[in-house]
């Protein structure tokens, strides 16, 4: 199993590859696109703005060639947001693999939406051994809105994608990798059963 | 619903957890890693790991054991002591560190919490605070571990702290702290209703009670509290069991 994890100038991208180890799977942090090419598994994590890793992904050619991937995709937090058509973050145009818009949370509770949440109307292979009303931790300013590729959802302010599904194209608001048990499983759902 | 969250703080020393009683007679009480691992599997939402003597010393952090503890950590960890410079959050976050935490360093050279936050986002940077009610009825901020006292009042500070971008703020009571008398609900509440980003309480818990207190007559986003978990007074589960019952959004 060849699992290749998206390199770029974002947060926290150790511990994504720190959670595969502890599933048992060694994964390589890369932004090579042949690697990216040849992988089994592709994952995109991030934490950080939106217009300023879209130009990053734009000027590597990045962004088209997560388009053209079969494999198994799984974007994180960020990496789901830019997964979206457009970001009311900086008004960012996203690579399009779902089409759904980015929102503003409306500030009348703290924004970051930051902590655990529940998961609510739980579906699809990723959520697999999951029971409804698992707590999965976010950290976020912005939110996808509810749509059809919604395989999960979450309620802070309104009710927001917590995670969406097309195809090959997975996609979490939250930090699997930092979501105790419950992110383990969903990890090796992705690993292992997508 | 967002949950209220239960965090451990371990004080970091020469590699070892240790606990201290009002900033002075030091105990240890176990490696940082397998300690925090163990939390975690009993339910801790969250972990502060912080390197005591950083500031007063002038001593970094030691990166390996942020490696370490994010190699077998699955929730969330905020790393603080004697972060002085970018390059300080650089390397703990590539080490793995989640958030990092500032204090004195932030007192000291209020543009770098602006710095940080611009640079890595405001949800990397928790500042925290330690501070003092003194006989003038008003809330005094302190450096270097509670060394020493500066010309800065809480409330002020904390709202300049939030517009220069902070993400959290971390406020640890010196009158409560290791008291076990509860937390300092008065001017929690008072911050919680002033800011608008979250707020972890520190210093003074010794009950499941004042867990309950801390939430509600507190209002605050999170609680930590070390020595009742470092001794096992109260065991995670049956804190969170307990607020469960008590109403507490908890997971």
């Amino acid at each position: 199993m060849k699992i290749a994890i998206l390199k770029y100038n974002a947060g926290n991208i150790m511990s994504v590859q720190f959670a595969l180890k502890r599933l048992g799977y060694d994964a390589e942090v890369t932004s090579d696109e042949k690697i990216i090419r040849n992988s089994d598994r592709f994952i995109f994590p991030g934490v950080g703005e939106a217009s300023s890793t879209m130009e990053y992904l734009r000027r590597e050619g990045l962004d088209q060639l997560l388009k053209e991937l079969n494999q198994p995709v799984l974007g994180i937090c960020l990496g789901l947001q830019l997964m979206c058509a457009h970001s009311e973050e900086r008004n960012t145009d996203c690579i399009g693999i779902f089409d759904v818009p980015v929102l503003k949370f409306e500030p009348v509770m703290n924004v970051p939406h930051m902590g655990w949440n529940t998961l609510k109307n739980t579906k699809g292979l990723l959520f697999e051994d999951i029971n409804p009303g698992s707590y999965a931790y976010f950290v976020h300013s912005y939110y996808a809105a509810m749509s059809e590729y919604t395989v999960a959802s979450c309620n802070y302010i309104n009710d927001f994608s917590a995670s969406l599904q097309r195809d090959n194209y997975f996609a979490t608001q939250f930090h699997p990798e930092k979501s105790g048990d419950t992110g383990h499983i969903i990890l090796k759902n992705f690993i292992e059963k997508a | 619903m967002l949950a209220k969250r239960i965090i451990p703080c371990l004080d970091i020393r020469n590699g070892q957890t240790v606990k201290g009683v009002n900033f002075v007679d030091i105990r240890e009480v176990g490696d940082p890693v397998e300690l925090g691992a163990k939390y975690a599997r009993e339910g801790a939402d969250e972990l502060v790991y912080l390197d005591i003597t950083a500031s007063f010393e002038e001593r970094k952090l030691f990166t390996d054991l942020v490696k370490r503890i994010a190699l077998h950590l699955n929730i969330p960890f905020t790393v603080g002591g004697g972060i002085n410079e970018l390059a300080d959050a650089d390397r703990l976050l590539s080490a793995g560190a989640d958030k990092v935490s500032i204090n004195t360093s932030a007192v000291l050279k209020p543009d770098f919490i602006t710095e940080l936050a611009e640079k890595y986002g405001s949800q990397f940077v928790v500042c925290a605070v330690d501070a003092k009610l003194e006989s003038d009825g008003k809330w005094w901020v302190y450096i270097n571990g509670g060394r020493k006292k500066m010309d800065k009042e809480l409330y002020s500070w904390l709202r300049e702290v939030q517009e220069r971008g902070a993400g959290e703020i971390l406020f640890t009571s010196m009158n409560h702290d290791g008291t076990k008398n509860g937390y300092a609900n008065e001017p929690l509440s008072k911050l919680s209703e002033m800011l608008s980003i979250p707020i972890i309480a520190s210093g003074g818990a010794g009950e499941k009670e004042h867990f309950v207190d801390v939430f509600t007559k507190g209002k605050a986003d999170a609680a930590l509290a070390a020595s009742i978990f470092h001794f096992n007074e109260i065991p995670i589960q049956e804190l969170k069991d307990y607020l469960k019952k008590n109403k507490i959004s908890i997971r």
